[in-house]
């Protein structure tokens, strides 16, 4: 990847940089959320480094992590110099520490639900690179995670009538929101006799109702 | 709706809007684009995707590793094997193996066959929803050809999961080199007969040429990579830029268009199944002898015998069935140049059986994102070729 | 040749006609559509059983064929499209996912398209071979035949209701 770009990193900016590892050669930088674009435009524009693809940005989310001290969610954004063949991860954390604890030890309102508290913010990177508009809708869509100045942030795999963000920890696999109102009744009594009725998991099917 | 005067002396007119999808037959599974018109013309354009998003990193992080196979052979369907080569590279990068050399090469000759058979599909889809009935049934018929190889080799004509952590699952059965030989040049013949019946047909270039013009720079921008990116003019392709497997030993070129618009894109997908074929056949030429999968109890199940009948290979076998492998925690990304561009698998490990996170950096997603640029200012005929350059597949576009 | 001898019922002639020139609307989604493709390619051929040509739209198409997993989000465009398709009609659900929801139990995934619509015929695989889906519109054929499928058999309940004065969707 880019040992250069790491070196460039800390040098120009000292205080941002949290962080590098380079496990199996894959050199990442930790950085303050506040300074993201203005190192991201460093990176695209510097003409030693030229970072001009955005290749991937998603998130993780790191609640189930006992040991961690770090906020709860980490964005993480790949970035790739289609002329210099290089490569660099950033990462920036975000979520309070307090909020994060309070989440792990089970206590604090559920954040899955959508309340302001826990969804925190990170600077979009619309301007710098078009493709942010949508990996950063995607980012929203899984995990709750705002974008400052992100024109239409909006869902985009899932429809807006969904509650919550699936991708984080602690929200269930298999809870369905489902949009058609089911089973059907002639479906439903077809499908008890057959016994072929199954359980949704969310009360409503007739199997359970009986 | 705002009402604007057109000319001066002319009409006012009023845009339309249109919905286009989500169940629409050219809209190769289901995509919504809500269409603002003036008359034919597309004023301003909506893409909606997700209509079928299955959920895949939820079920991976639910999965051990060796069983989220089957998943990424449902994320780009047209060339399974591919997403199986790119998902065992992520978690050998992790686990800092590397597989025997007889495997790389098969890994190799089964990822291009996929390669070719995507690009047929492509074709076949694209001509066929411009209008072009014959080719279709023709690359059906090689596709199928194909498909017999890939199950000759894996036993699963689609949704093969021959690719293991560590190597593939067994050797090639007997007979099929002799007849991969046999079929790669009628494959390519059927190739040349589409070719001569599209490549230069009037109506095929006056669709194509000159629609949807997009610049190296701004395809740079949106993140485009493989064909499509290529075909505007920028040399970037993950098996020259930073080869993985044993392509740095094989003979081939990057076909590379300056134009970057519709007929670019097809003609660089043309040509890269003319070079896929090259790569097969050196690969089968330079095949070694060797095992197939790593012989490691940390990543790869012992053979049966041994499973039976020692007791280690017994304890070993039981420990990564149940616990999974455990890679050592961290994170890494790995790319491989799939069949529409930078596969790529960013995989997070806690040290446990099960991943913490799986991500896949969808190739095609990038694409979309920039389609309602591309079709603005073109007419709804112009829509159909432009989706289908970019080559769109549902499962990795929303996974 | 092999001409079918009607035998002299009017509803066995009219079920005979319908069975040999189903018009499908692929409700294509997944993996399965590549399978669907090769149906139509000239190794499996599904034009041999007068079920080729597809009808894009739901008023011209008497079978509803869903092709692959049908996301949560996907399922009241599923619901709305087979309501659209006008009587009789026959659905066949064609793979895992639209079966059952395949290997995908999640949130995103209905777990089955039974849940939305009824289904006459279901094709396991994943994806099917197209000997399957063969076997599945022959087994088809003879339920439409038989006068089995679903909508068939609502509307001799419907006349069973009509003949006995009883409202609407009530048992007869």
């Amino acid at each position: 990847m880019s040992r250069l770009a790491l070196e460039k990193l800390k040098e120009r900016f000292p205080q941002a940089v949290l962080d590098t590892h380079d496990f199996r050669h894959d050199e990442t930088a930790i950085v303050a959320t506040e300074s993201l674009k203005e190192i991201c435009r460093f990176l695209r524009d510097d003409p030693e480094l030229r970072f001009d693809m955005l290749t991937d940005a998603t998130a993780v989310d790191y609640l189930l992590d006992p040991a961690r001290t770090a906020p709860r969610f980490e964005v993480v954004y790949h970035l790739y110099s289609t002329s210099k063949r290089r490569r660099l991860r950033l990462k920036v954390q975000v979520g309070t520490p307090e909020a994060g604890r309070a989440e792990r030890a089970g206590s604090g309102a559920n954040p899955s639900e959508g309340d302001r508290a826990g969804e925190p913010e990170v600077d979009s990177l619309c301007e710098l690179w078009p493709i942010a508009n949508w990996l950063e809708r995607e980012i929203w869509d899984m995990y709750g995670l705002r974008f400052r100045g992100h024109p239409e942030l909006r869902r985009i795999l899932l429809y807006e009538e969904f509650v919550g963000h699936p991708l984080r920890k602690d929200y269930p696999k298999d809870k369905r929101q489902p949009l058609v109102r089911r089973p059907e009744p002639e479906i439903a009594e077809v499908l008890a006799r057959r016994g072929r009725a199954r359980s949704l998991g969310d009360g409503t099917s007739p199997a359970e109702k009986r | 709706m705002e009402i604007t005067p057109h000319a001066e002396g002319e009409l006012p007119i009023e845009p339309s809007v249109i919905n286009m999808g989500p169940s629409h037959p050219a809209m190769h599974g289901n995509i919504h684009i809500k269409l603002t018109l003036d008359g034919e013309r597309v004023r301003d354009a909506e893409v909606n995707i997700g209509y079928l998003h299955r959920g895949f990193e939820k079920e991976c992080e639910a999965h051990c590793w060796q069983q989220i196979f089957p998943y990424t052979d449902r994320l780009n369907y047209v060339s399974p094997m591919l997403n199986n080569v790119g998902w065992a590279l992520a978690v050998e990068k992790l686990l800092g193996v590397t597989a025997p050399e007889r495997a790389q090469y098969l890994r190799v000759i089964v990822g291009e066959i996929a390669r070719i058979c995507d690009h047929l599909t492509y074709l076949a889809a694209q001509v066929m929803e411009m209008g072009a009935f014959t080719p279709y049934f023709y690359l059906m018929k090689g596709r199928d050809w194909l498909w017999d190889m890939l199950e000759e080799i894996s036993g699963a004509r689609l949704t093969h999961s021959y690719v293991r952590i560590g190597g593939v699952a067994w050797d090639l059965p007997e007979g099929v080199k002799e007849k991969t030989l046999e079929i790669l040049p009628k494959v390519e013949g059927i190739l040349d007969e589409v070719d001569h019946l599209m490549t230069r047909n009037r109506i095929f270039l006056d669709r194509m040429e000159g629609i949807a013009v997009i610049s190296g720079e701004e395809a740079v921008g949106y993140s485009w990579t493989g064909p499509c990116l290529r075909a505007s003019g920028v040399d970037y392709d993950v098996r020259k830029a930073a080869p993985y497997l044993v392509y740095d030993r094989m003979d081939f070129e990057i076909p590379i268009c300056s134009t970057g618009d519709n007929l670019a894109r097809y003609l660089v997908r043309l040509e890269e199944v003319r070079q896929s074929r090259r790569i097969i056949e050196q690969a089968l030429a330079q095949l070694p002898a060797g095992p197939v999968l790593l012989d490691d109890r940390r990543v790869t199940l012992p053979p049966k015998a041994a499973t039976y009948n020692t007791i280690e290979d017994m304890i070993a076998h039981f420990k990564l069935v149940v616990d999974g492998i455990c890679p050592p925690k961290g994170e890494v990304y790995s790319y491989t140049e799939a069949g529409n561009g930078e596969l790529g698998f960013y995989i997070v490990s806690d040290g446990t059986g099960r991943p913490v996170k799986v991500r896949c950096r969808p190739p095609c997603f990038m694409g979309m994102a920039a389609l309602s640029r591309l079709i603005k200012g073109h007419l709804i005929a112009d829509i159909i070729p432009t989706f289908d350059t970019i080559n769109m597949i549902g499962g990795e576009c929303d996974r | 040749m092999g001409l079918e001898f009607t035998t002299g019922r009017l509803a066995d002639a009219v079920n005979w006609a319908r069975k040999f020139s189903l018009f499908q609307y692929p409700f294509v989604t997944a993996c399965c559509a590549m399978e669907y493709m090769a149906l139509w390619g000239p190794r499996y051929d599904v034009a041999r059983f007068g079920a080729e040509f597809p009808r894009f739209s739901p008023r011209q198409a008497d079978m509803l064929m869903i092709v692959g997993t049908v996301s949560e989000r996907n399922a009241p465009v599923l619901r709305r499209i087979y309501e659209q398709i006008c009587e009789p009609k026959w659905v066949i659900a064609f793979g895992v996912c639209a079966s059952s929801g395949g290997f995908y139990q999640n949130y995103a995934v209905t777990p089955g398209i039974d849940h939305v619509i009824p289904v006459d015929v279901y094709i396991p695989g994943c994806p099917p071979r197209p000997e399957a889906v063969l076997d599945a519109l022959v087994m088809l054929q003879e339920r439409i035949q038989n006068g089995e499928g679903w909508s068939q058999r609502q509307y001799r309940l419907d006349q069973e209701r009509a003949r006995l004065g009883l409202a609407e969707g009530s048992r007869p």
